[in-house]
């Protein structure tokens, strides 16, 4: 039953990513995202890991693509369809991300892993907490306090990058001028 | 455990799933959809981390932790590479990659 | 005794300089002129009190002594040390004298001849610097010392020939004279290294005093092609003296320099600057008569006859009067040069040394004033050359007597200055070399043929058509012209011997009669033929030149020497050696270079895609390095 499922998940996470990296309507796009981001959801709730599974739900379902929708809203009209990638481009991209992968797939299959003789059941909020907070051996009290300040100081850094400069006033199209400004800002 | 799951394929998996982002990440002209496949890169290397930790060391918690920072990293970038596109946008009227090469100076 | 204050001398002009030079814009002319004149005036004034002072109160037992003040300034090495300082012996003295009366009678004749030139004050500023620097060689202490004041002599003489420098000729004359003075000074640089290297020292004193590692050690010295290295060394340091007073080969720039404003010609090109070479000589004289026997000096006798030789035949054709003057000069240089070359040292075998400075003196004054008048009478005609002149005693009597006493001087008639000195010089090429003598006989009638040439063809002959009537000079002009004949006579008078002595042993010079009968007759047969030839517009000269056709030909081009110069860095240098260079490094140096430009260039080029700026193509080489380094090491692990 479970391998079933692990195989559904499978072909849906793969098929949605290729949609979403090929699909030519951007807000389309986004939803495939959304899609493979549920089905890696749904693999952590196959491996018990429902803690995860729900983060993975809410921060990237609910708050990542709500985001990105809002951004592509920003910016483009919802119609918009992306511009053609040049043939030769493509060509190249995917035959270097096939090696890498044949790569990789090649290191996996020759790399023998431990077998393990601990069983395993299922990993727990609980235990989560604790670690995350633990300050003695393995904890991860450090980590967590740097990803919270990491947290804060981007939050401040997107409000204050995004609220920006007031629109130029002729609001004119891009120019050869406009990439100077960029320069000037950065 | 996945029940009649070994490890290879689920590596198998998410490799495929990090090569396609990696593909996006080269060929696509927007910047917004660039950063979706940096989403589905991270992806997978979050998968990668709780698979093998539950695969390999069922008794540490290490994998799962590493995860929920990755979630909350991308998070963060996320939104702070928004933030910029949209300044970008202001600035110069496009989010195209084509139009922001000024690293070549 | 105390001669310090002679330091004055050269710093009065060097202040004037400064003064005249800074605040040119500033100062009216009216004051400049007055400035410069009473500068110079007072530097003259001391200049004599110097001579009398130290002729009559320099002697200890008989010899004069050497004074020298001087600070030490550059330090080597213990003994080579380069000083600043001044040198008092009868040379120097007598050199003073000479350059600052010429100095200040040109002064003074400026005021008139340069009247309501736009660059009055610049013209007075220069010559200032030039008599700075003139005095500060003439009292060198040291080779170095002089040999800094030799270029600034370059240098100012340099400004003074490029004085009218929007005239496209003058500034071409004093590049030429620049230039070849230049590449003669380099063998003098060469010599003093050559010398200073090998005896350790720069000092006057040390390489002429008897004892010195110059003159006692030159046996023991190092030889090159079978001369001592201090031969090598003293001709090297003569080349300098060569180019400066323009002998041959180097003598091609001296005409041209008469491009400047004929005081200045008066000042540098016939008095001073130009004998600067006859002073070194002179100043090392004991070195070039020790050092291998003489065999430097012998260099100097024959280069100095074969010099004054040609230059007389040369200025016999010349038709504009301030080059045939300027050939003149070079000529009488010749003979002060064979005169050293022909002396000894001791007492009265030392004649020709003294002769020579004898010579420097008298030429100075008679050449002055005819330079002076010449200029007189390029003032009142507007013109150099002789054809525009003609009958101008009417117009002009005082510039007419003093040319006609500076002309009876030069051309050796009994009784006026130029008689003694050149006698004394034949005198002593009769004692010594005869087949210089002959010569010297002979340019002494070619020198009184080509003066009175110069003569009848300006002050007698018939009038031109003048553009206005010529008119006798201002004052300010002919004071100094009859200042100057007036030295001219008397001159010759200076009992010389008893002050300027190779040995510095005062002696007793007697009149050879015979000698100086055979020099005047042949004077005196000079001036007749020339009476004859120009006297009266007649076609004589024509015919004569004529029958010698291309001989004469060849003698009024100067014998072709600037042809061949041009040919030489032209045709050899430019053309051959210069091409051939140019070719090597156009092809090899610069093509190599050039080469690997544009390797880089066309490679830059071909890869400069992969520098897009563009994220995409970075990540992507990013990945592929990746890839192939992952290949690497998994293939690497698993084997």
């Amino acid at each position: 039953m479970e391998t079933i499922i692990f195989y559904i998940l499978a072909a849906i996470i793969i098929l949605f990513a290729v949609a979403s990296v090929t699909s030519r309507k951007i807000l389309r796009a986004v939803i495939y995202l959304l899609f493979v981001l549920i089905g890696i959801a749904g693999l952590y709730f196959l491996v018990d890991y429902n803690f995860l599974a729900a983060i993975q739900l809410t921060v990237y379902g609910g708050g990542i693509i709500v985001l990105f929708i809002f951004a592509v809203l920003l910016i483009h009209h919802v119609e918009l369809e992306l511009e053609k990638t040049a043939l030769k481009k493509k060509l190249i991209a995917g035959a270097l991300s096939a090696a890498g992968l044949a790569v990789t797939l090649w290191a996996i299959s020759t790399y023998p892993f431990p077998e393990t003789t601990a069983t395993y059941t299922s990993i727990e909020v609980a235990d989560i907490g604790r670690k995350l907070l633990s300050y003695e051996d393995g904890g991860f009290i450090l980590p967590f306090e740097v990803i919270s300040v990491l947290l804060v100081a981007v939050m401040i850094g997107a409000i204050v990058v995004a609220k920006g400069k007031k629109l130029s006033e002729d609001r004119s199209p891009k120019t050869e001028d406009g990439s100077e400004k960029l320069i000037e800002n950065n | 455990m996945i029940a009649g799951i070994s490890i290879y394929e689920i590596l198998t998996l998410t490799s495929i799933l990090f090569f396609i982002g990696i593909y996006g990440f080269f060929t696509r002209e927007n910047l917004i959809t660039v950063l979706m496949s940096v989403e589905l890169i991270l992806n997978a290397s979050a998968v990668n981390f709780v698979l093998i930790n539950t695969y390999l060391y069922p008794d540490l918690l290490q994998g799962a932790v590493f995860s929920i920072f990755i979630v909350a990293l991308a998070a963060a970038e996320t939104a702070l590479a928004i933030a910029i596109i949209i300044n970008l946008y202001k600035l110069i009227y496009s989010v195209e990659v084509k139009d922001t090469e000024t690293m070549k100076y | 005794m105390d001669f310090s204050y002679t330091i004055l001398i050269p710093l009065i002009p060097l202040a004037l300089f400064l003064i005249l030079g800074l605040f040119s814009k500033k100062i009216p002319a009216s004051i400049s002129g007055w400035l410069g004149s009473l500068g110079l005036g007072t530097s003259f004034a001391l200049s004599l009190y110097t001579a009398y002072h130290y002729f009559m109160d320099g002697k200890l037992e008989g010899v004069y002594q050497t004074f020298i003040y001087k600070q030490t300034w550059l330090v080597f090495t213990d003994k080579l040390h380069i000083d600043l300082g001044v040198l008092i012996d009868p040379i120097s003295v007598m050199m003073m004298v000479v350059v600052t009366t010429i100095s200040f009678m040109v002064h003074l004749y400026s005021r008139g001849y340069m009247h309501g030139d736009d660059g009055y004050t610049r013209f007075f500023s220069y010559l200032a610097l030039f008599s700075f620097s003139m005095l500060g060689l003439v009292l060198a202490t040291n080779l170095f010392q002089m040999y800094i004041f030799w270029e600034l002599v370059g240098a100012s003489s340099f400004l003074l020939i490029g004085y009218y420098y929007t005239k496209p000729s003058a500034v071409a004359a004093a590049k030429k004279a620049f230039i070849v003075t230049r590449f003669a000074d380099l063998g003098f640089l060469l010599g003093i290294l050559l010398i200073s290297y090998y005896t350790g020292t720069f000092d006057f004193q040390d390489l002429t005093s008897e004892e010195g590692l110059l003159i006692a050690g030159w046996g023991a010295s190092a030889s090159f092609m079978g001369l001592s290295v201090f031969t090598w060394g003293l001709i090297l340091i003569y080349m300098g003296g060569v180019g400066k007073s323009a002998m041959l080969p180097f003598h091609i720039w001296l005409p041209d320099a008469m491009e400047g404003p004929t005081p200045v010609s008066a000042l540098i090109h016939a008095a001073t600057m130009v004998v600067a070479g006859v002073y070194l000589v002179a100043r090392l004289f004991p070195a070039y008569y020790f050092v291998e026997d003489g065999f430097a000096l012998q260099v100097v006798a024959y280069v100095g006859a074969l010099s004054s030789l040609v230059a007389a035949l040369i200025a016999v054709t010349q038709t504009d009067i301030k080059r045939v003057l300027a050939f003149s000069t070079m000529s009488q240089i010749g003979y002060m040069m064979l005169a050293l070359g022909v002396s000894k040292y001791e007492g009265h075998e030392g004649l020709g040394y003294m002769a020579s400075m004898f010579h420097l003196f008298t030429h100075a004054m008679f050449k002055a004033l005819l330079f002076l008048g010449a200029g007189s009478v390029i003032h009142a005609v507007h013109s150099n050359y002789m054809k525009d002149m003609g009958g101008l005693r009417k117009y002009m009597p005082i510039t007419h007597i003093t040319f006609l006493i500076a002309s009876l001087s030069i051309a050796g008639f009994p009784g006026f200055a130029g008689f003694f000195s050149k006698d004394e010089i034949l005198v002593a090429a009769f004692e010594s070399n005869k087949l210089i003598y002959f010569s010297s006989v002979f340019v002494a009638g070619l020198t009184a043929f080509y003066m009175f040439r110069l003569y009848f063809n300006i002050f007698w002959g018939e009038d031109r058509k003048y553009a206005h009537t010529p008119h006798e000079s201002p004052l300010s002009m002919t004071i100094p012209l009859i200042f100057l004949a007036f030295m001219s006579i008397f001159a010759g008078y200076i009992p010389f011997s008893q002050f300027v002595t190779a040995d510095l042993t005062p002696f007793t010079a007697h009149l050879d009669l015979p000698l100086a009968a055979i020099a005047s007759s042949v004077g005196i047969i000079g001036i007749i033929i020339a009476f004859i030839f120009y006297k009266k517009p007649n076609d004589l000269p024509e015919r004569f030149a004529n029958a010698f056709g291309f001989i004469y030909k060849w003698i009024y081009n100067k014998l072709y020497f600037d042809e061949l110069y041009i040919f030489v860095t032209k045709k050899i240098l430019f053309g051959i050696v210069a091409f051939s260079a140019s070719w090597f490094d156009k092809n090899v140096v610069d093509g190599s270079m050039i080469g690997i430009g544009n390797v880089t260039v066309s490679v830059s080029n071909k890869i400069k895609g992969m520098q897009s700026g563009k994220l995409q193509d970075y990540a992507m080489s990013f990945v592929g390095g990746i890839v192939v380094i992952a290949m690497v090491v998994f293939y690497i692990w698993i084997n």
